[in-house]
């Protein structure tokens, strides 16, 4: 089940066997250190692997035993809801955020009393943090079919009931204070409708929410977004009515190890412990294949391809991560000019070598190299996250530093990205203007603002999209590609011809052939490689356009216009006075029936084997739609 | 699955809950004869039983259990219905 990403932990290493017999050890052992805990923490543990690991720290704790150099912290838990089983989880997780966590607790539901009394258990604890576990039922949010104005209401005072606890525990505790949004339950009054009626749960927790947020931003209160949370894993898995019933858990007890991780994630936050740089190992994580055997062209990298899109998606989450401040860094068994090369000429990229700090490409071996890195860029190994497929590696570094946190990743690269993602290294309280400086990404959102201001029809949208359109000759790192689109179009493909790669390399290198790589860029960025033309003459005046195909993915574009406003344009150039077109008729290519027709090609002879279409290329070309970046066709006939 | 395969897994659960090597799974275990088995306790054996049985008990099948043996018979009726 996808949830179990999050339930299980499931970028975590499985735990040994023995764990339990391990954490006994651990309580025992009179040199046990910080750094042995954090190893035993940093596995994919359940509710009782981390009630047993808890109670190791405990016994290590009762005995002054020293956890550096994991940092102590005080965290007080209140809450309307059954906090027991939360202490042992949130102890347990912790080690793996670098901290050494201690928690006080509140009795059951006696949120408003421990806040109040400046002698209450909490506040006089004076802990470093409160976390304010309340949920929807420990507010007064009191459900019913109010007007706007009274839901406002009854909303105002929710948040306020909530700042009052919180200046309370600033007062009187001195402490900052965690709060959560609330996961409305899954159960609706009307349906859908919920959401329009202002009183009812669903409404009441969305008004809430922005209305807490709204009201911490500003404080030096931190938000943990539970909401968020409850609604990745699913509601209705979330909440669990029969365990509330039963123990007044919050939620199913099998997350409440996502749920302390998270926590935890937080408080390490709050102590500097987050991440800061991202190590990518390169063959099978940036991209499909071996760049020293498959060579540029054998990568598999970009639009078009279900893996090849996987990839994609790893490298966006990459620059994502780099746009808010962390330091991008490679490390990869291979050689140096072998490995730069796709960051360099690959033309799906998106990572390019001006967004890595540092570049460690050779045949040591990755620890050392890792060691390296964070020589070369002053960050200790805490703060490194290593992405990498092969679980050799992932164990070789694990062994070798394992301050450097490696993520699990699943067999499937289209999940790298979000398990990336789900391990939360680079869990932030806060967002700085230095952080931002360090980002272009402003612009480019101001950019899609402007962009949605300016729809309205579909010329004027078309037009918003500021395309480009780029026309190249088949060429050797375009090859696998082509010869992809050539076998995988159905629809967009008017004579279904199918050429293989060897195939596709003769049309490359036959002068007489005009051949034709088509991508497509626009503000959202590259579609990669979208269309693709041959035209093979069949006397000195005529070019029969022998295969033509295109990704639907970029229909009503006009790009079909720009590649034959493209193509009469080489013909003309080697005096080319007439192009022949076919349509072969298949089960699938129905939508092309009409393509010549529209392009202002004449109907020669129809029959249900084919039809046959001219155009004199003196007529008047499709008019130029979006910008145009051509070269590479000096070796075209067009140039002969 | 076999009652005894369910007695031998019951044994292997509870010592994960209640870390504790000692304890064996017989049908006249009662809560009163393992330390910390309280309350809270009880539910973490139901609920890890739970996931690891693949099974879901109602909230009045588990109110009333009295030893080992009712909650191996009600595991036995779930598993093996």
């Amino acid at each position: 089940m996808s949830q179990d990403l999050y339930a299980k932990l499931e970028w975590l290493p499985q735990p040994p066997a023995d764990f339990r017999a391990r954490c006994r050890a651990l309580a025992g052992d009179p040199e046990a250190s910080g750094r042995a805990i954090a190893l035993l923490a940093n596995h994919a543990l359940n509710e009782n692997h981390l009630r047993q690991l808890a109670e190791a720290i405990g016994a290590l704790s009762a005995r002054d035993a020293s956890l550096s150099p994991l940092t102590p912290f005080l965290l007080a838990v209140v809450g309307n809801v059954m906090l027991e089983p939360l202490l042992p989880a949130l102890i347990g997780s912790a080690p793996r955020h670098g901290i050494s966590l201690r928690c006080v607790e509140a009795d059951f539901a006696q949120t408003v009393q421990e806040a109040m009394s400046p002698e209450s258990r909490i506040n006089s604890a004076r802990p470093d943090a409160v976390l304010l576990a309340l949920d929807f039922r420990g507010l007064p949010l009191t459900t019913g079919l109010y007007d706007e104005e009274t839901a406002r209401g009854i909303v105002a005072g929710a948040v306020a009931h909530l700042d009052a606890l919180r200046a309370a525990f600033h007062a009187n505790a001195g402490a900052r204070v965690i709060v959560q949004t609330l996961a409305p339950p899954p159960e609706t009054a009307f349906g859908s409708y919920d959401r329009v009626v202002p009183g009812t749960m669903r409404s009441l927790c969305a008004r809430f929410n922005a209305a807490l947020v709204e009201s911490v931003r500003g404080s030096d209160d931190v938000v943990f977004d539970v909401a968020a949370l409850a609604e990745t894993v699913g509601l209705a898995s979330w909440h669990s009515p029969r365990q509330w019933n039963v123990a007044k858990l919050p939620f199913d007890a099998r997350f409440l190890p996502l749920y302390a991780d998270h926590v935890c994630r937080i408080v390490g936050a709050l102590r500097g412990k987050s991440r800061r740089c991202l190590i990518l190992d390169l063959d099978d994580t940036l991209w499909g294949g071996v760049i020293g055997d498959d060579g540029l062209e054998g990568i598999v990298l970009g639009q078009g391809d279900w893996t090849g899109e996987a990839f994609l998606d790893v490298q966006r989450a990459a620059l994502a991560l780099r746009e808010r401040g962390i330091v991008l860094a490679v490390s990869s068994k291979n050689d140096d000019a072998v490995a730069r090369r796709p960051f360099a000429e690959h033309p799906d990229m998106l990572l390019r070598e001006e967004h890595i700090a540092a570049f460690q490409a050779n045949w040591s071996d990755k620890a050392t190299n890792i060691a390296t890195i964070a020589e070369e860029l002053a960050l200790g190994l805490d703060s490194m996250v290593l992405l990498d497929n092969n679980r050799v590696e992932r164990g070789l570094v694990r062994e070798m530093l394992p301050q450097v946190a490696v993520p699990e990743l699943p067999d499937d690269p289209a999940l790298y990205a979000r398990t990336l993602a789900a391990a939360g290294y680079f869990e932030t309280i806060a967002f700085s203007d230095e952080d931002r400086k360090r980002a272009s990404f402003y612009q480019d959102n101001a950019l899609r603002l402007a962009l949605r201001g300016a729809i309205g029809d579909v010329e004027a949208y078309l037009a918003s999209l500021e395309m480009r359109i780029v026309f190249r000759p088949f060429n050797v790192t375009g090859r696998s590609r082509i010869a992809q689109l050539i076998n995988k179009s159905n629809q967009f493909n008017l004579t279904t011809r199918r050429y293989d790669e060897a195939e596709v390399a003769r049309f490359e290198a036959d002068p007489d052939f005009f051949t034709l790589q088509v991508r497509l860029i626009d503000t959202y960025g590259d579609n990669g490689m979208i269309s693709v033309a041959i035209c093979r003459p069949t006397n000195e005046r005529t070019w029969e356009i022998d295969t033509w195909v295109m990704s639907c993915r970029v229909l009503g574009r006009r790009v079909e216009h720009m590649v034959l406003r493209e193509i009469i344009r080489h013909a003309r150039a080697v005096k080319i006075e007439r192009l022949v077109g076919r349509y072969v008729p298949t089960e699938r290519n129905a939508m092309v029936r009409d393509h010549y027709a529209k392009l202002g090609f004449r109907l020669v002879t129809d029959g249900a084997e084919a039809a046959t279409w001219e155009l004199e290329t003196a007529a008047e070309p499709p008019e130029e739609s979006m910008a145009v970046d051509r070269s590479g066709f000096e070796r075209s006939p067009a140039q002969k | 699955m076999s009652l005894d395969d369910i007695y031998q897994r019951l044994t292997e659960l509870l010592r994960e809950v209640f870390n504790d090597d000692s304890i064996v799974a017989r049908p006249d275990l009662t809560a009163d004869q393992v330390a910390g088995w309280d309350s809270f306790a009880y539910l973490r054996v139901i609920f890890t039983v739970e996931r690891a049985f693949g099974i879901n008990f109602a909230a009045s099948e588990i109110t009333s259990l009295k030893n080992v043996g009712e909650l191996a018979q009600l595991i036995d009726a779930k598993v093996n219905a």
